[in-house]
């Protein structure tokens, strides 16, 4: 009557080392994951009036106060693209990755009550953050797609820009933007988890990494010299990528484009294994 | 028998207090500091001794057979959840090891993981994967979760407009219709009310007779008493007794029960009272027996109360009334009854009352007992306790006829019962021909 699967043997002990990821154990909760990101676009949006249209609209106001800021008042030159489709390109990528970021960074805390009642591998919720942007990321891409339209065929900007064949490698910078985005994501996670004072870090990192990032600039206008510097930033390549993908405009250079893959292959192999280590013992110190 | 599902060796959990739980980057840079000045000084610092140190549980280690029930049983702050919480994984031993054959789950909380925007179809299926069902196997199950809960008609209403009765039942059903092979369960039944805890505590009779193993914590003892086979007593992070769940809970009663059963007060000026009266013991015993022994439904218990009369008084009388734990009235008495009580006058000095309930009235549980002075001339308080005396009375059956453990009520006397036989014969048959002609 009673089954008990001799192949199955839990042994639960003091854990140490740090390579003890368990990925077939992840694939297990694979349906967990796909509800989470349900429930993360149900509740996010429920009881308010424009819903779904506020992935839509914040990128179009934040584009708006860009061209005001930037583009009119501080007149930073944009490559001689239009300045919303400019702006709208960049903060494409940027958002995705700013919202990851912010979202996975914030894992630990915001998932208290539920860590400390049940387990799963804990993985699974950065995991339904990096699919539940991909949405966003969506509703962006297509709002991005009306304005060039708009751009392409009313306005006498028309000719400055058209997209680039290097479109087809959009599903691989947006994958390295969602691996980068994780990976730094699960280091800030498990950092707050031990030290509350990164809680109040995580947004001012990701307003400074945006001004160091060719969000609002192009790459072009900082000198040869000091090139160097901003390549550092693994985000610069994926965003001036994306731009050349949809308004032919940008630098991107293999050895900066190697660079930044490896700094993202790393952070991202780096973060799951401090994160994995944080989440063993992590609800004994809150 | 077989190999055992759970085989718990030497496990230990200890929580440091000053270091580890440090909070902020900077609490933890002055502790580095501190530590690098003690160090120069040569001394250890006070944050890294061991006062700081807690066991939370210490060389804890048995085994569970497959389909045993286990009751954990043990103080608030015993370590049982400690325990739990390892077998579940949700944190790690620091020494000490835990095998485990076979899918767990474990229920630590009623409802983990329900979103209150979501509807209750949605949430059923986020709760049971969150609790380790695939998709699929709680589709499987949503009809009988659904009915279980009854909650058909609100299945698509967001559960943050549920009643708090429809969320819990929700969450239980929903874990209720896991199917591990082994179940850990913590104190799930506290809520809900008392219809639906049957309804529960039937649910989990079933899990445990379709040969799962359930590992069970509670405070109810009645319900460890006729759901598992075997308990485990904890004290202080260690096992102090394990066995038959009768013996375990007796034992465990006996030590809890001990220093609340009897209440003294030397000094009149701290005891209970007034400028007129002031209470010096109160003591819940069995008639004549050790005053350790258990209270059981078929002995006389004695409340035994000793006062000062500080004031004359011309005619007074000691009231008790006796309370279910939950605060409901079971029954009040006086010492005017007493034969004697008329010739009374009650001149100051020290006295001494025993009420006696008689054996075989009160059934098994909790009560708690106040007592009230009365001057019965002016019909007027002189002086009522405000504090409760608390005495539980346990079974002397060692498993009632009724699995849930209890007859309904807070009284049970025998009734007077007789069953004769009336007549021999058979009942007599309707005749065919008679339905006919009607």
């Amino acid at each position: 009557m009673n089954q008990i699967p001799t192949d199955y043997e839990l042994v639960i002990r003091p854990t140490r080392g740090w390579l003890t990821l368990n990925l077939a154990e992840v694939w297990h909760y694979r349906d967990l994951l796909l509800l989470l990101v349900h429930r993360d676009f149900v509740a996010k949006y429920k009881q308010t009036i424009l819903g779904p249209a506020w992935f839509v609209l914040q990128p179009l106001l934040m584009t708006v106060v860009f061209s005001v800021i930037f583009g009119e008042i501080a007149k930073i030159p944009t490559d001689g693209l239009p300045p919303i489709l400019f702006y709208l390109a960049g903060l494409l990528g940027w958002n995705y990755f700013a919202q990851t970021f912010q979202n996975t960074s914030g894992t630990f805390l915001s998932n208290v009550g539920l860590f400390g009642k049940v387990y799963f591998p804990r993985l699974v919720v950065p995991l339904s953050v990096v699919i539940s942007n991909f949405f966003a990321f969506a509703l962006q891409l297509a709002t991005l797609l009306v304005i060039w339209i708009y751009f392409k065929l009313f306005t006498d900007a028309g000719g400055l820009f058209g997209f680039s064949t290097g479109i087809v490698w959009l599903p691989l910078v947006l994958l390295q933007i969602a691996a980068l985005s994780l990976g730094v994501g699960l280091w800030l996670s498990a950092l707050t988890a031990k030290y509350r004072d990164f809680s109040f870090l995580s947004g001012f990192i990701i307003q400074i990494w945006m001004y160091a990032t060719p969000v609002i600039y192009p790459l072009s206008q900082i000198p040869e010299k000091w090139r160097w510097i901003a390549v550092l930033n693994p985000m610069t390549m994926p965003i001036e990528a994306i731009k050349i993908m949809f308004l032919g405009q940008g630098t991107v250079v293999g050895a900066y484009v190697l660079f930044s893959i490896s700094i993202t292959v790393l952070s991202l192999l780096s973060g799951v294994l401090v994160f994995n280590k944080i989440e063993k013992t992590f609800v004994d110190s809150i | 028998m077989s190999r055992p599902v759970i085989e718990v060796e030497s496990l230990s959990k200890r929580y440091r207090l000053g270091q580890f739980n440090a909070r902020t980057l900077r609490e933890e840079v002055d502790q580095f500091i501190a530590r690098l000045r003690n160090k120069q000084a040569g001394k250890v610092g006070e944050l890294s001794g061991a006062s700081s140190e807690f066991w939370a549980l210490k060389d804890v280690s048995f085994s569970v057979q497959p389909g045993e029930v286990i009751g954990i049983i043990g103080r608030n702050g015993a370590g049982k959840s400690t325990l739990l919480k390892i077998l579940s994984r949700i944190t790690e031993p620091t020494t000490g090891q835990a095998r485990v054959r076979g899918r767990i789950a474990s229920l630590l909380e009623v409802g983990t993981g329900f979103h209150p925007e979501l509807s209750g179809r949605e949430n059923i299926y986020l709760n049971g994967t969150v609790l380790g069902m695939r998709f699929a196997e709680v589709k499987a199950k949503f009809d009988e979760i659904v009915a279980f809960a009854e909650v058909e008609r609100f299945l698509d209403t967001p559960v943050k407009r549920y009643s708090s009765g429809m969320y819990v039942r929700l969450a239980f059903a929903v874990a209720a219709h896991l199917e591990p092979e082994i179940l850990v369960l913590d104190e799930v039944l506290a809520v809900g009310d008392a219809e639906f805890q049957k309804k529960c505590l039937g649910k989990m009779g079933d899990v445990a007779q379709g040969g799962r193993t359930v590992l069970f914590v509670s405070h109810n003892m009645q319900a460890v008493a006729s759901l598992c086979d075997r308990a485990i007593l904890i004290e202080s992070g260690r096992i102090v007794a394990s066995g038959p769940s009768a013996v375990v809970i007796d034992d465990y009663l006996r030590d809890a029960d001990e220093a609340a059963r009897e209440r003294v007060w030397n000094d009149p000026a701290d005891a209970p009272g007034n400028e007129r009266i002031r209470i010096r013991r109160v003591s819940l015993t069995s008639e004549g027996t050790d005053s350790r022994r258990n209270l059981t439904t078929d002995i006389p218990i004695s409340i035994d109360i000793e006062y000062w009369i500080l004031e004359h008084c011309a005619r007074m009388a000691v009231n008790v009334v006796i309370s279910k734990a939950d605060g409901s009235e079971v029954l009040e008495d006086w010492s005017v009854a007493e034969e004697t009580w008329r010739e009374r006058d009650f001149a100051p000095g020290l006295y001494r009352t025993i009420c006696t309930i008689p054996p075989n009235l009160l059934n098994r549980g909790s009560f708690k007992v106040s007592v009230i002075f009365i001057d019965t001339l002016l019909v007027k308080e002189i002086y009522k306790s405000d504090r409760f005396y608390h005495f539980t009375i346990v079974g002397v059956e060692e498993r009632d006829v009724y699995w849930h453990g209890n007859f309904l009520g807070p009284i049970h006397t025998p009734l007077r019962w007789k069953t004769t036989l009336v007549d021999g014969k058979p009942p007599p048959f309707l005749q065919p021909q008679i339905i006919a002609n009607q």
